[in-house]
């Protein structure tokens, strides 16, 4: 079974808009929105959900007011200023315990956190794992593990071979926990000087750890000059450049349709993510 | 006054605004631009700041002493984030899952339980055209940005205007980001993406409690989701910046909005004096 994971480091490159596309095209797939934080596949695959199952996570500090002797320790020790007055701030509790651990009163309990809930769902592309953080939770990165363990479970029970992954902007803990493992990032990026900085970082964390990465130039003729700059990057990085999806405001009025733009326009846009696709499926038949 | 600038999705403007927002205010107040996008910061690439100063961004991490340690495994069961396990004769530690509480070695009944540094990113600042300026960079292969944006954020200094750009999303980078401003701004674009993660933001502020407005950026495209959801819920639209081939060429460049089309910064000094009637209004009802 092949995992391709799609990131970009800087956000709006354009990843669910390709992600889209790309499970119209590929066969035999399961699809994984890994971007648990604000997660807009839906909007696109129009979901049918089949099962929907919390996710508890993580723990905070509840200090019962009558135990308490208002002695300050927990005050004292708490790294992350998340106990003022006596009472838990359950944005900055990281749920170390530390407090629980040390109460002379034993007035401090950690009490479970539902941070938020995953589904399975069936579009017209074939099983779609997706989940919703609760807001303002932690634990993003946990949550996307159980997002990927789901969507392996489906693809190993339904004989599929890929799962298609659309990832979270950044590069710290949810992308993290989006790539370990995958067998190809596909990395999206813009020709804007933020995007190729926001490539080279995220091509980083893709080399950090072993993870094989192909780059996709969206919207490259919006500045052609900065799409040389990043095929002449990727070339002395010996990373290939595996298509060049012009800018076209079909993608967009395919969005607010609520289809994959493969299936809305026939213009350059289309030709070139089937192609990205092509080229995709030949790297994952090879490795 | 502490204005953060946000927006639920990737993309959207946030840099765009926070940068031409500080530009646009430094010659009548004292500004400072602290950049908290600590997984992709970008200001500098349209401030060009000089950089005067860094510090290292550390975590204490446990050092065990083998020699004390009686392999009692308390310190594997008071870590919350499965960093320590005591296996046979062994202690390993595992530093990139450790939050750096200190429960470890505080518990440790043989104080066997040191801690070290260890960098996970760096804080730089310095001044960009009479701008202060502060930025954080997570280190590539490391997963915890709220410890870097904390550190972004002690370099608040409170009699001038600050200006926060805040990562993408709603989760706790998100909050680490936002949590102490005055005034919170959400950048959208007209698009069912943009009106999907717009709400999920709304509701982010709404839970910190923080007065907000929101900013339409690439007004023009998509559809008028997110004007009815704003008139619904009686958001106010603060500031709107069309889709425009002449400002998307200016970004690509790196060039300050403000800078390659000059007559945009009233816009922006109009978009803070709107900012500052909010936050009075809020702070005289707030003491009703």
């Amino acid at each position: 079974m092949k995992e391709i994971v799609v990131l970009s480091g800087k956000g709006g490159t354009g990843k669910t808009s390709i992600v889209g596309s790309l499970a119209a095209l590929a066969d035999k797939k399961v699809l994984a929105d890994c971007d648990v934080d604000a997660a807009d596949l839906h909007l696109l695959l129009k979901p049918r959900v089949k099962q929907e199952t919390e996710f508890w996570s993580g723990q905070l500090a509840h200090i019962d007011p009558d135990k308490c002797t208002q002695c300050g320790l927990c005050q004292d020790l708490c790294r992350f200023d998340a106990i003022r007055d006596f009472e838990v701030d359950p944005v900055s509790c990281e749920g170390c315990g530390f407090c629980s651990h040390i109460c002379p009163a034993e007035a401090i309990t950690m009490k479970e956190n539902l941070s938020g809930h995953w589904f399975i769902s069936d579009t017209r592309y074939g099983p779609l794992v997706h989940a919703r953080l609760g807001i303002a939770q932690e634990n993003s990165g946990k949550l996307v593990a159980q997002v990927r363990q789901q969507a392996r479970q489906i693809a190993g029970e339904r004989n599929l071979d890929c799962i298609i992954s659309d990832g979270p902007p950044g590069i710290g803990c949810p992308v993290i926990s989006s790539l370990s493992g995958a067998s190809l990032a596909l990395l999206v990026t813009e020709p804007t000087l933020s995007g190729i900085h926001d490539l080279e970082r995220v091509l980083g964390v893709c080399r950090h750890f072993g993870i094989p990465a192909v780059v996709c130039i969206n919207k490259h003729d919006i500045n052609e000059e900065n799409s040389r700059r990043i095929e002449d990057y990727c070339l002395k990085q010996g990373i290939g450049v595996a298509a060049r999806i012009p800018f076209d405001n079909a993608v967009t009025e395919a969005m607010v349709r609520g289809v994959p733009v493969v299936e809305y326009s026939d213009g350059g846009v289309s030709l070139e993510i089937e192609k990205l696709w092509r080229n995709i499926a030949g790297r994952l038949a090879a490795n | 006054m502490i204005i953060s600038v946000a927006s639920g999705k990737g993309g959207t403007g946030k840099t765009l605004v926070s940068t031409n927002l500080a530009l646009s205010l430094k010659d009548s107040h004292k500004v400072m631009l602290l950049d908290c996008d600590v997984e992709e910061p970008n200001a500098h690439v349209f401030l060009r700041p000089a950089i005067t100063g860094s510090e290292a961004v550390l975590i204490p991490v446990p050092r065990i002493d083998e020699e004390k340690c009686t392999r009692c495994g308390k310190c594997a069961e008071v870590c919350a984030y499965n960093a320590i396990a005591v296996l046979g004769d062994h202690v390993l530690t595992f530093s990139q899952l450790c939050h750096g509480c200190g429960a470890c070695s505080y518990l440790c009944p043989e104080k066997a339980i040191s801690e070290e540094p260890r960098e996970m990113g760096l804080v730089e600042w310095g001044q960009a055209d009479g701008l202060e300026f502060v930025h954080g960079k997570l280190t590539v292969g490391e997963a915890m940005a709220p410890p870097i944006i904390r550190k972004v954020k002690e370099h608040y200094n409170s009699d001038g205007v600050v200006i926060i750009d805040v990562p993408p999303g709603t989760s706790c980078p998100v909050v680490e980001a936002v949590k102490g401003s005055d005034f919170c701004l959400l950048v959208t674009e007209p698009t069912p993406f943009g009106l999907n993660d717009l709400v999920l933001a709304v509701e982010t502020v709404r839970e910190l409690n923080i007065p907000f407005g929101i900013v339409l950026n690439r007004a023009g495209v998509g559809d008028a989701g997110v004007e009815e959801y704003c008139r619904k819920e009686n958001i106010p639209v603060l500031l709107t910046i069309p889709l425009d081939t002449e400002i998307a060429r200016l970004y690509s460049k790196g060039v300050p909005l403000v800078e390659g089309m000059p007559e945009w910064k009233d816009s922006f000094v109009q978009l803070f004096d709107r900012i500052g009637e909010m936050v009075d209004e809020r702070n005289r009802s707030l003491k009703r």
